[in-house]
């Protein structure tokens, strides 16, 4: 009983296609712009800079960002718990605003900005949600950690933005870092050791002394 | 050192450093991304390459060829290692399923090739390519249909599959009150945040693998027979674990699969299961049928108590050993329990997070809650007018410590429980609200843990051991307890864990970790002690350890000066004697959760939780505090949205992700507040602790279902207690 299914679809047959979707759709050049070669390169270079290091890779058009952090920068601080946007531990930030990068290709961030847990922070200077963290004790196995820590620090600017989000319940008032909003914000990172109440206290903390 | 007799007072008791409130000395690593996990470890050993595994696509059956061609070509391909290469394997002792090897299919997601190329993209999409012919066999995957031929089993964890004190049968039909009630709880996964990963890297003959496990030596074993190698060829390194809750006890595919594939390139290989094929590869916590009969006089004492679970495992497996509890929790003079096994062709069912507690207290705590319902009783006077300081069985066994009337009556006072009123008296806006009640109950295990320890003229205490730290705070604590021991700021000991060519601790899991990897420390800093006193011609029982010094009357002596240029180094490890078997050892709490129910809807949302618990001494309030949050939350998850679904016609857990399997998140969980009784247990151990980390999820769940019960009105049984049970229940809506 194999298992497998061929598709007998071409990548020029696939490229072809998504360009005729996007047309239809009214974005028009974004598809139509790949050179439609018989033989598609698998591979592209892509430069960017990672916590303000200018970084340029040759890499396969597969590797996601975030794999291209941990498998070719062997910058391990971001971490790999589903690889399909469902845990939130890939969490980076890219111009500021957070990611997941296992839902990115590391090849569509040329020219970014890209910020890691280890941008953020180091032992013995550690950013201000770092901190916090290791004071409330927001983390037991420390692996969604670095996502944790991406997403708090985005979540603070983004309340500080005025972004409104499911539970905001004003759409005219200035949004407030309640434990409400800072909750429904957080709840892309998953952490299974179950340190929620302590990273709420962490985030809290750090969002008060802010204010 | 053999802990033979109840500790007297040592140096721990002086608790300048244990039992303090000191952050984790990992804790900066963790929270900057330096801590190294198993997948992490780029090139220790030579360039690497990578392995993709595939897992198979039926439960149960044979594979009739492999057929790689397509693979092989695949663009930086290396080498395919499939099932059928490496042949029939030594199956590890700790593990009911095979991991790999042979033709046999013994469940869905069972690894049957590894595909090797040099990168991370170019395996997977080889693995994609393999072309596998099975021939598949029908297989049995219903618990509801395979109760009905389960079995008394032969192998129930070490305890006795039916048990029976006085008349049972004859006390439940004469009680005045009586209860007969059937619950029942899904398979659960672990899904803790790390996947399974393994780097394996081979020098000749001699094996190191750099894995996430939780009990080092375990693994070793285990390996080592399924790669048919010696075990000391092996070394096993696993410094930080991203989780594990019993997920990582024994040994997984990953590090088999990344060892063979290691050896047949001739170059170091890592494996990292993906996400999807986690649930049915590894183990989870299997379903359970629970039949619950309690009997009592009309003032509320139990005169019969009787237990009953049906779970399903593999051919060879266990059952999950749901009815324990019972056996110790409540008085009652008629006892039964009994545990049947049914034979399922699901993926390996075992231990997870208090396996068999967890479960068990589930149904028990409803059926408790039910039973004060029936008497007009509260539930917290229900449970503490039948509280039993032995053990029900054998009632010369006491408890060493059991103050569990002590949580519940300071839980209810923090917790406002006086506030209680009737089933669906309470509303706020949409919401029904309602308190809830149950016991945490989990013996204490004592297994033997080895540690070296060793003082350097620099004055920097530094303990090896091989117990690991799953984030359960074992790096912290056992530097706590290094320092206590030698009378050292907690800043001058490094501890190394995790490594197999240390000393062989108890590792991670059965809430046994902390107890007894604490006590390898303290016996390895016995000796040390010793061989300071020694060189100092001190005698070693009267000198004290203390501010860097060591002191014998009016001779002191800094610790940097006693050990001399060379230092000097400690090794040792704790075993046990009978005290736990002529005493019973456990850990108890209460756990108390205010639900709000929303009466159109059927959603219920966590609003309050508060955990009290008496577990002996807490070595340190911060970690130990986290434990319980931990484990309220799973409890959470547990109660309400957590189920592995089968499909059971082909045989596997469907949600078999993070997006469909549900944890809780961020928005599901409230403030948790957690209070420890102020407790000491000189039967434990020489520190006197006990574990926290499974009791801390035992009897959370059904605490939130008497929570619901309380809103609403509505008892339900059957968990993940989800809105769909509960609709067609609610109160109508004036």
């Amino acid at each position: 009983m194999p298992r497998l299914v061929h598709l007998e679809v071409s990548r020029r047959d696939l490229l072809k296609s998504s360009a005729a979707t996007i047309a239809a759709t009214g974005v028009a050049g974004v598809g139509a712009a790949q050179p439609a070669e018989d033989k598609m390169k698998s591979s592209n270079t892509v430069s960017f800079t990672v916590n303000g290091k200018a970084e340029k890779l040759e890499l396969d058009n597969r590797t996601t960002l975030l794999d291209a952090l941990r498998e070719h920068l062997h910058m391990t601080g971001t971490k790999k718990g589903c690889d399909h946007g469902q845990c939130g531990a890939c969490t980076v930030l890219v111009a500021g605003q957070r990611i997941n990068s296992c839902l990115s290709l590391a090849v569509m961030h040329e020219g970014d900005e890209i910020t890691t847990i280890e941008g953020l922070g180091q032992p013995g200077a550690l950013h201000p949600m770092q901190t916090a963290f290791v004071k409330h004790d927001g983390f037991q196995c420390g692996y969604c950690t670095p996502g944790q820590i991406c997403s708090s620090v985005a979540v603070l600017e983004e309340i500080k933005a005025n972004i409104p989000s499911h539970v905001t319940k004003d759409m005219q008032a200035k949004v407030t870092a309640t434990p409400e909003e800072i909750r429904e914000r957080m709840s892309g990172n998953i952490c299974r050791c179950g340190a929620y109440s302590n990273i709420i206290e962490a985030i809290t903390d750090v969002a008060g002394s802010r204010a | 050192m053999k802990f033979e007799k109840p500790a007297e007072m040592n140096p721990i008791d002086r608790m300048k450093v244990v039992g303090q409130p000191i952050r984790r000395i990992d804790g900066e690593l963790k929270v900057s991304g330096q801590a190294k996990y198993a997948y992490e470890w780029h090139d220790p050993a030579g360039s690497h390459a990578y392995g993709y595994p595939v897992g198979s696509a039926i439960a149960k059956g044979r594979i009739l060829s492999i057929d790689s061609k397509a693979a092989q070509r695949s663009p930086g391909v290396l080498k395919i290692v499939t099932t059928l290469d490496v042949g029939d394997r030594e199956k590890g002792k700790f593990n009911t399923a095979k991991l790999f090897g042979g033709s046999e299919i013994q469940h869905y997601h069972q690894a049957v090739a590894v595909v090797v190329a040099e990168t991370f993209e170019q395996a997977r999409e080889a693995a994609a390519l393999l072309k596998i012919e099975y021939a598949e066999e029908a297989g049995s995957f219903s618990l509801k249909e395979g109760k009905l031929s389960a079995v008394k089993p032969k192998d129930a964890g070490g305890s006795e599959p039916d048990t029976s004190v006085g008349d049972f049968a004859g006390a439940f039909r004469s009680a005045e009150v009586t209860l007969d009630e059937e619950y029942s709880t899904p398979d659960q996964s672990h899904s803790m945040m790390e996947p399974h990963a393994s780097l394996a890297a081979w020098d000749g003959d001699e094996l190191t693998l750099w894995t996430s496990s939780q009990m080092i030596d375990w693994w070793r074993g285990d390996l080592a027979a399924t790669l048919g190698i010696d075990k000391g060829k092996v070394t096993l390194m696993s410094p930080f674990i991203g989780g594990g809750f019993g997920g990582k006890l024994f040994l997984r595919v990953d590090a088999v699969l990344a060892a063979f594939a290691a050896k047949a390139i001739g170059r170091p290989v890592k494996v990292a299961l993906p996400r999807p094929l986690m649930a049915n590869n590894t183990t989870h916590r299997p379903a359970t049928i629970q039949r619950i009969r309690i009997g009592a006089s009309r003032d509320g004492k139990i005169s019969a108590i009787g237990h009953e679970s049906w779970s399903g495992d593999l051919a060879g497996g266990q059952p999950e050993a749901a009815v324990m509890q019972t056996r110790l929790l409540y008085a009652g003079e008629n006892r039964m329990t009994a545990m049947r096994l049914a034979t399922l062709n699901l993926p390996e069912g075992n231990a997870m997070r208090a396996p068999g507690e967890a479960p068990g207290l589930m149904a028990l705590e409803i059926a408790m809650d039910e039973m004060a319902e029936k008497l007009g009783m509260d539930p917290i006077e229900f449970r503490k007018l039948n509280d039993t300081q032995v053990d029900p069985e054998n009632p010369d066994r006491p408890f060493t410590q059991r103050n569990l009337n002590g949580c519940l009556d300071l839980g209810a006072e923090r917790f406002g429980w006086k506030n209680r009123g009737k089933p669906g008296s309470r509303m706020e806006g949409n919401m029904l609200i309602g308190m809830g009640v149950a016991a945490a109950f989990r013996n204490n295990l004592l297994l033997p843990s080895a540690a070296r320890v060793r003082l350097d003229r620099s004055g920097i205490l530094t303990v090896e051991t091989d117990m690991t730290d799953i984030g359960t705070g074992s790096y912290t604590i056992i530097a706590q307890t290094a320092a206590e021991m030698l009378g050292l700021p907690i800043n001058r000991v490094a501890v190394h864990l995790g490594d197999s060519r240390f000393p062989v601790s108890a590792g991670s899991g059965g809430q046994f970790g902390a107890n007894c990897s604490t006590s390898g420390v303290y016996a390895a800093c016995l000796k040390l002690r010793e061989a300071i006193a020694a060189k100092l011609g001190f005698n070693s029982a009267d000198a004290v350890f203390a501010d860097g010094e060591v002191r014998l009357g009016n001779r002191t002596v800094p610790l940097t000066d006693a050990v001399g240029p060379d230092g000097l180094t400690g090794e040792d490890g704790v075993e046990w004697g009978d005290l736990s078997e002529t005493h019973q050892q456990s850990t108890f709490g209460a756990h108390f959760v205010e639900v709000g129910v929303d009466r159109f809807t059927g959603e219920t949302r966590i609003r309050r939780m508060l955990a009290v618990c008496a577990a002996g001494r807490i070595l340190n309030p911060i970690t130990a505090r986290s434990q319980i949050i931990g484990a309220m939350t799973m409890g959470v998850g547990g109660a309400l949205t957590e189920e592995l679904a089968v499909d059971e016609r082909r045989g596997f857990f469907v949600n078999h992700d993070l997006a469909g399997y549900e944890v809780p998140v961020h928005a599901d969980i409230p403030h948790q507040e957690v209070i420890f009784m102020d407790e000491a247990d000189p039967y434990s151990s020489p520190i006197k602790a006990k574990g926290v980390g499974e009791l801390g999820l035992c009897g959370v769940s059904a605490a939130i279902a008497n929570a619901i019960y309380n809103a609403t009105g509505v008892r339900l049984r059957r968990y993940p207690l989800t809105l769909d049970k509960m609709l067609h229940q609610l109160p109508e809506v004036a």
